[in-house]
């Protein structure tokens, strides 16, 4: 392939030119797709005249429900997105053997492995986590909304914002063609010269001040707003777990904010943190990326492990078995979760010594990881089990997960781990714990929140089709992976010269075919369950029976949640209240304080966007405007005093009068 | 039966109801989790610096034969600087004790006068980066001075941003009073402040005294 000239630059665009339009006929046949599809998209709202609904009821909302939803939503989208990479990929790697280069070309193929990975961890795994403890946490630890409604909508924007500085990576430029944690001296301005790695950077940069800010907003609400009677030890399970993955986001990402800034002014400024020359130590971002990054596979799982934990309790009919035990695992698993960050380059060359401790140490994590499975197991152990779809996708976590965490294991043995390391037996067993553990979880936890948010349950055919086409193709796509990588096939690899393997990596991509399958029934069920919501329709608010306070209030819950703020007396504490047969207030209401919304949050994350933008493309100007005009309208905001208000009595008494009757039809 | 229901068998319903529910409740005060969010976000702020210390300590040696600490540093500069900052804290905590007062002039005049030492520091520290890299000792120019620049300098951007909430303060404080929102203000920023004045005592351990040692 040739070498495109990129030096172009003037005042007014910058790097900014012709050549960053799409080149390649794949990306321009996808621009065009994509453009008619906005377009579309744009001229729909607009012609049912929906804007202002947008704007007023969900985009200045700072509503944690609605914030919530609009995360879920988000990494829904950016999900197909990287998952469009990832058939990519597969499709590539099953052709090109023997001499044929495939359909992609090198500077494509490696933006695609790029992209497929940064877009799954910090667009769809972030968001899907985020948007869940964002929706259920204040419910279940029965609050009217987060300490920072605010910086709740802002957070939320800013990830946003970082989710369109990538997708405009498609179109405008270039992606980065590092691999997802973009190591130096590979992704220094010497060997990355154009805008790629500009994108991944200003990217997560931005997004990661929202994560940083959701993290602390959701930390002050679980320890400041629990209900009365809740204490520690009376929070439930996923709460707990949402605690402990808020500590590590707050304890993790400023490391990654750090790392990215020096590699910016490494880039930017020809600073030396990561040079090979001048005293630079590219080693050094290895170290420091990696501090960050295994925190994060746990900020991945640990709120997942919550959701089993609510699942596998209210599917078996029993309180969790081993409460306690359940919280100091997880508790176990936060602290461990820095103590093990070398075991990602073990061949780096540390010596004996410093490998053992860190594979030793890596082995410990199993262990609270381990107990937490047989809690699992002897809860639902003579439970009376139902197999709803969240059971279901819990019982699949179990297997699959399981196994992922064995083949880890095996390879935090560091001997094992230097003929392992790079290979595509990595490659199977990271996908079979963030698929088998993230992914399956979101889609239980979707299956089983569903009707809390929305009112009426998903449709079961679709959900089950679904899974019957996931999990199976699950294995199918990643086993031949597995091998594959003992026979020492490394990753990243976009053509292969024995034509023996050829065969295993078909297999893989019937699996990638049978998973579009899954995702495509999904899409399926959640259409099919909109269009008879009337069927599926949920008013008793507690359609599985549940045991947790989110199951205390309507479906969809109102505004305040809660009319009035439930007492807590034990762990599960509806189950509780049912058990003792309360029966809800209906009279006696009162105006009820809440946050107002506000448009700041998108404002400025716009603003950010544009600052992003102009720093990737050299538009100096640009980028001077947009940061003073994030820092002015940041102050501007602050002279808002009024940012309250009060819902009044009459609307209260309206809304749990429809309750009352709602309840009365259902005969609860 | 669980011990709850078995507690409160012999209830009746409104009884039940006024055990689980808390039906006189009132309007929460606003900013109840403000201090403890902003001390999460100054801990986070913190981690920032430790990577930044920890970076100074794997590049700290690493000179690419260019010049080392002994050769830049002028420890009677920085030693006035310290103090410059060091006065600063202090006269915010008078800005402090008079807004416990509710005086608000007072408030604002030792704002004032901390965003004064503040700015001399700044300008201080200005005065020796232009220095250095007058001298040549610019921050590409090794491993050592990459991660010198950059922690001071993250340092210097902090105490520019704490002045830039100095003056809104200032301003806010002179439109609205000493009210409950302002107070609070006053006080994160409080925290803000000190809390670059400890990292600023590491810098001046480890960087400047540890380098002339």
């Amino acid at each position: 392939m040739e070498v495109v000239d990129h030096s172009h630059w003037s005042p007014l665009l910058g790097r900014l030119w012709w050549d960053a339009m799409p080149q390649e006929p794949i990306v321009l046949a996808t621009f065009v797709v994509v453009a008619l599809g906005g377009a579309a998209l744009v001229a729909g709202l607009t012609y049912f005249k929906l804007w202002g609904y947008l704007w007023k009821e969900w985009f200045t909302s700072v509503d944690h429900k609605k914030i919530g939803i609009m995360y879920m939503v988000l990494g829904l989208v950016m999900f197909l997105r990287g998952f469009a990479d990832a058939v990519m990929m597969r499709i590539q790697q099953a052709i090109a053997f023997g001499g044929n280069e495939g359909y992609l070309n090198a500077h494509h193929y490696d933006q695609i492995f790029t992209a497929h990975g940064v877009i799954m961890i910090f667009f769809v795994a972030m968001p899907f986590v985020t948007g869940l403890m964002n929706y259920i946490v204040p419910l279940q630890i029965g609050a009217r909304d987060v300490s920072f409604p605010f910086l709740n909508n802002f957070s939320f924007w800013m990830t946003t914002a970082g989710a369109v500085l990538v997708m405009a990576s498609l179109f405008i430029g270039e992606f980065a063609q590092t691999g997802w944690l973009a190591y130096p001296p590979l992704s220094n301005l010497a060997y990355s010269p154009w805008v790629g790695v500009d994108y991944y950077i200003w990217a997560l940069q931005i997004a990661g001040v929202g994560t940083l800010l959701s993290g602390v907003n959701l930390i002050a609400t679980i320890v400041k707003m629990r209900a009365p009677g809740m204490t520690m030890m009376r929070m439930p399970i996923f709460t707990w777990t949402a605690l402990c993955t808020n500590i590590l986001i707050v304890a993790a990402f400023p490391v990654l904010t750090a790392v990215m800034t020096m590699l910016t002014v490494d880039r930017y400024l020809g600073f030396n943190f990561f040079t090979n020359d001048f005293g630079g130590s590219p080693m050094m971002y290895v170290n420091l990326i990696w501090i960050w990054g295994h925190p994060e596979v746990y900020i991945l799982i640990l709120p997942l492990f919550g959701v089993f934990s609510e699942v596998t309790s209210t599917f078996s009919g029993k309180r969790l078995f081993g409460y306690s035990s359940m919280v100091y695992a997880t508790l176990c698993i936060t602290i461990l979760s820095y103590l093990v960050w070398l075991h990602h380059f073990f061949t780096m060359g540390s010596g004996a010594s410093v490998n053992s401790f860190f594979g030793i140490t890596t082995m410990v994590i199993s262990i609270p990881t381990g107990a937490k499975l047989f809690n699992w197991l002897f809860t639902m152990y003579r439970g009376r089990i139902r197999f709803e779809l969240p059971m279901m996708w819990t019982v699949a976590f179990m297997l699959t997960f399981t196994v992922g965490g064995m083949t880890g294991v095996l390879l935090a043995v560091p001997p094992a781990d230097f003929v392992l390391h790079n290979s595509l037996f990595l490659i199977a067993h990271f996908h079979n714990v963030i698929i088998g553990g993230v992914l399956f979880g979101i889609f239980a936890a979707i299956n089983y929140w569903w009707p809390k948010a929305f009112g009426f349950k998903l449709n079961q055919f679709w959900g089950k089709v679904s899974f019957w086409l996931w999990v199976p193709g699950f294995w199918v796509a990643f086993m031949p992976l597995y091998i594959l990588g003992l026979m020492g096939v490394t990753r990243r690899m976009r053509t292969f010269d024995d034509p023996s393997l050829q065969i295993f990596f078909v297999i893989a991509g019937i699996g990638a075919a049978m998973i579009a399958g899954g995702i495509a029934a999904m899409l399926v069920q959640f259409a099919v369950s909109v269009w008879k919501r009337e069927e599926l329709k949920d008013e008793s608010g507690d359609p599985w029976n549940g045991r947790t306070l989110e199951w205390a209030t309507s479906s969809p819950p109102p505004e305040y949640n809660f009319a009035f703020t439930p007492v807590v007396h034990d762990i599960d504490a509806w189950d509780d209240m049912k058990r003792c047969g309360v029966t809800r207030p209906t009279a006696g209401f009162r105006s009820i304080h809440m946050p107002k919304g506000t448009g700041t949050g998108l404002i400025l994350a716009g603003l950010s966007t544009v600052l992003g933008f102009a720093m990737i493309w050299y538009i100096w100007w640009l980028a001077a405007v947009s940061f003073l005009g994030v820092i002015g309208y940041a102050i501007f905001h602050t002279f808002n005093y009024k940012r309250d208000y009060h819902i009044p009595v009459e609307t209260v008494e309206a809304t749990e009068a429809e309750r009352t009757r709602q309840l009365a039809a259902v005969g609860a | 039966m669980t011990a709850t229901a078995e507690m409160t068998k012999n209830l009746t319903q409104p009884e039940l109801q006024a055990a689980f529910y808390d039906l006189d409740e009132h309007d929460h005060p606003e900013g109840g989790s403000t201090m403890l969010g902003f001390w999460m976000y100054l801990m986070s702020d913190c981690l920032i610096f430790a990577m930044l210390f920890a970076a100074y300590g794997v590049l700290g040696g690493s000179f690419a034969a260019g010049p080392g600490p002994k050769d830049l540093f002028d420890l009677k500069l920085i030693a006035l600087n310290t103090a410059m900052l060091l006065f600063s804290s202090i006269t915010y905590g008078f800005a402090m004790l008079a807004m416990e007062k509710d005086n608000r002039g007072g408030t604002q005049l030792w704002l004032l006068v901390t965003a004064l030492f503040g700015a001399a520091f700044l300008f201080i520290e200005l005065y020796e980066f232009s220095h250095l890299i007058h001298e040549g000792a610019t921050p590409m120019r090794s491993g050592f001075l990459t991660a010198f620049f950059s922690l001071v300098g993250t340092h210097g951007l902090h105490v520019t941003f704490g002045l830039i909430w100095l003056f809104t303060l200032v301003v806010q404080i002179g439109k609205k009073g000493l009210i409950p929102a302002n107070k609070r203000r006053l006080m994160c920023l409080s925290l803000f402040w000190h809390f670059l004045d400890v990292i600023w005592i590491g810098v001046f351990t480890f960087v400047y005294l540890m380098g002339m040692l």
